[in-house]
């Protein structure tokens, strides 16, 4: 049962359609394993397809072709085991704190006293618990950020998915965030997918980095990072394997964003 | 991390006391000044207008049967406070004006944003419905009100229908463009925590749209008494509309002038009972206007 992994992507594929009415390939025959507990970083160029992969095995989406499986079973709407952090804020701005950490559970049908407590108690992990009271306008983008994280682990997910959490943040307060995240996550034994552009963050945070190829997104190839945990994002920066690693991955993730760029170029002459 | 929460917490809380010099003084001395500066030009700007229109009537410059004059005006409202109309006392003509209003904005809120929403949500009712609306909005319902007094004689119901015909739509338009400009990150991350549609209906897209349809209400309410004073116009037993009807044919220009004064005072009375009222649902929003989040 503990070998069945946690995320299985078998030949998904996924296109929309544009405004202007073609047919647009977000993410072609793509084949991804998470094993349970593993933490998967999911690098690759701008707006090549990996925000698409996650609502594909969020349940948001469903694929065009192929199959999203969580746990051995096939995604057919939202799973509950599934928990996602956006890229851009998506805590409700006319809620307070507290009510935005409650809104889960209490969605989830859990009455309200020991929804509130438990709010309480992720509020108290992320430094917030002085915070309860106020409105997100009220609070720093770093700790809307917290707000979000505690929001969706109140709901204890199984299988964390993660679009760029960090991105808008600033360079210092991102690091912070990076290894309050790992300390939340080594609690939960929950499978983790992230994804980000900063090879940087990749590597500090993953067990494995997956680099895809430029739009349409499929696997281009998948490294194992053999940096000791527990981890810290600025100390494990300066190893000497993390370096070797970077340089790595780098070699294979550069040349995706080369033809990236190369297209972009090619569309605005 | 601690750390970070401290530093964070400095920057919330902002509002440190200033230092008190005597620069600071003096920008508020001036500050002050402006306030009282632009108070007095705008009671400055009323009593020269209202000096010219009375002196101009008084030297014949334009005719005073025509134009009246402020004083008889106000001899007029004060003859209505103190006497009554030739309908009953003022205080009953204004009630009925106000109610008929209130009743048919009421009315007309409620159903638009109810069906706002519910065509913002169910992509099925707003295609088959869309062109029908689209059609009834191109009409002009001002002239509607003949119709609604035929159908529903010269009581308050008439006026009400009238001014729900004028608020209904306004409103319907603002909360289903609403309902389906949310932010659907918002929604996503609803539906992620466990919402089913109902909840994301009442808990997500009503709060969201909630700004769009609060920007009509205030439009919309002066649409009321719009849709009631008209509807009195054409043919009532009481209210202002009458009023300045009555005043009308009986060649009385300072009557008209006077219930179109006492209109203007409850309409900024009521507006005002609005953005309170609105203040006190959006705390959630910053004070600035300019930044949504």
């Amino acid at each position: 049962m503990t070998d069945t992994p946690a995320i299985e992507l078998t030949g998904a594929t996924k296109r929309f359609r544009t405004p202007s009415g073609a047919l647009h390939t977000a993410v072609r025959d793509l084949d991804l394993t998470v094993a349970q507990g593993e933490f998967v970083a999911v690098v690759g160029p701008t707006g090549c397809g990996k925000s698409t992969t996650l609502t594909l095995v969020s349940g948001l989406e469903e694929p065009t072709e192929g199959e999203v499986r969580v746990y051995g079973e096939p995604v057919r709407g939202i799973d509950p085991k599934v928990g996602f952090v956006f890229q851009q804020d998506a805590v409700f701005p006319w809620r307070t704190v507290l009510s935005n950490v409650m809104a889960g559970p209490r969605f989830r049908g859990v009455p309200a006293a020991e929804a509130r407590e438990r709010a309480r108690d992720w509020l108290a992990r992320v430094g917030l618990a002085a915070f309860e009271d106020r409105y997100p306008h009220q609070l720093s983008g770093g700790m809307r950020k917290r707000v979000a994280l505690a929001q969706t682990f109140v709901n204890d997910p199984t299988i964390l998915l993660m679009d760029e959490p960090f991105s808008a943040l600033d360079v210092q307060t991102r690091a912070l965030m990076s290894d309050q995240l790992l300390e939340l996550w080594a609690g939960t034994g929950s499978s983790v997918v992230f994804v980000t552009h900063d090879l940087d963050e990749a590597i500090a945070l993953a067990d494995r980095v997956v680099v895809m190829t430029a739009g349409p997104a499929t696997v281009k190839e998948i490294f194992p990072v053999d940096l000791p945990r527990p981890r810290t994002v600025e100390a494990v920066r300066l190893e000497p394997r993390f370096v070797e690693l970077y340089r790595e991955i780098w070699a294979s993730l550069g040349e995706e964003v080369r033809i990236t760029r190369e297209r972009g170029a090619g569309r605005a002459a | 991390m601690p750390l970070e929460t401290a530093s964070e917490t400095a920057s919330t809380a902002a509002g440190k006391p200033p230092a008190v010099t005597s620069r600071t003084e003096a920008r508020e001395r001036a500050a002050r000044n402006r306030k009282l500066t632009v108070y007095a030009a705008r009671i400055g700007v009323l009593v020269a207008f209202l000096g010219l229109w009375e002196v101009c009537a008084r030297t014949e410059v334009i005719d005073p049967f025509n134009f009246s004059q402020p004083s008889r005006i106000w001899d007029q409202i004060w003859q209505w406070i103190t006497h009554g109309t030739a309908q009953g006392s003022l205080g009953e003509q204004i009630g009925y004006t106000l109610y008929e209003a209130l009743t048919g904005w009421v009315i007309g809120v409620v159903g638009g944003v109810l069906l706002g929403i519910a065509l913002g949500r169910i992509r099925f009712l707003a295609d088959v419905f869309g062109p029908y609306i689209k059609v009834l909005n191109a009409i002009p319902r001002i002239v509607l009100a003949p119709i609604f007094l035929i159908w529903f004689g010269l009581g308050p119901a008439s006026k009400v229908a009238s001014a729900v015909v004028l608020v209904f739509f306004p409103v319907f338009f603002n909360a289903f463009q609403g309902a389906r400009e949310v932010d659907r990150n918002l929604v996503a991350n609803a539906r992620i925590l466990g919402a089913d549609n109902r909840r994301v209906t009442l808990q997500v897209v009503i709060p969201a749209a909630t700004t769009w349809i609060f920007t009509s209400l205030h439009v919309s309410f002066g649409f009321a008494l719009i849709g009631a004073i008209v509807g009195e116009y054409i043919g009532a037993t009481k209210g202002l509309g009458l009023l300045v009807a009555a005043a009308q044919g009986t060649f009385n220009a300072a009557g008209v002038y006077a219930a179109m004064t006492i209109l203007a005072v409850v309409a900024l009375l009521t507006e005002g009972l609005l953005t309170f009222a609105e203040k006190r649902l959006f705390r959630w929003k910053p004070a600035d206007a300019g930044d949504g989040r």
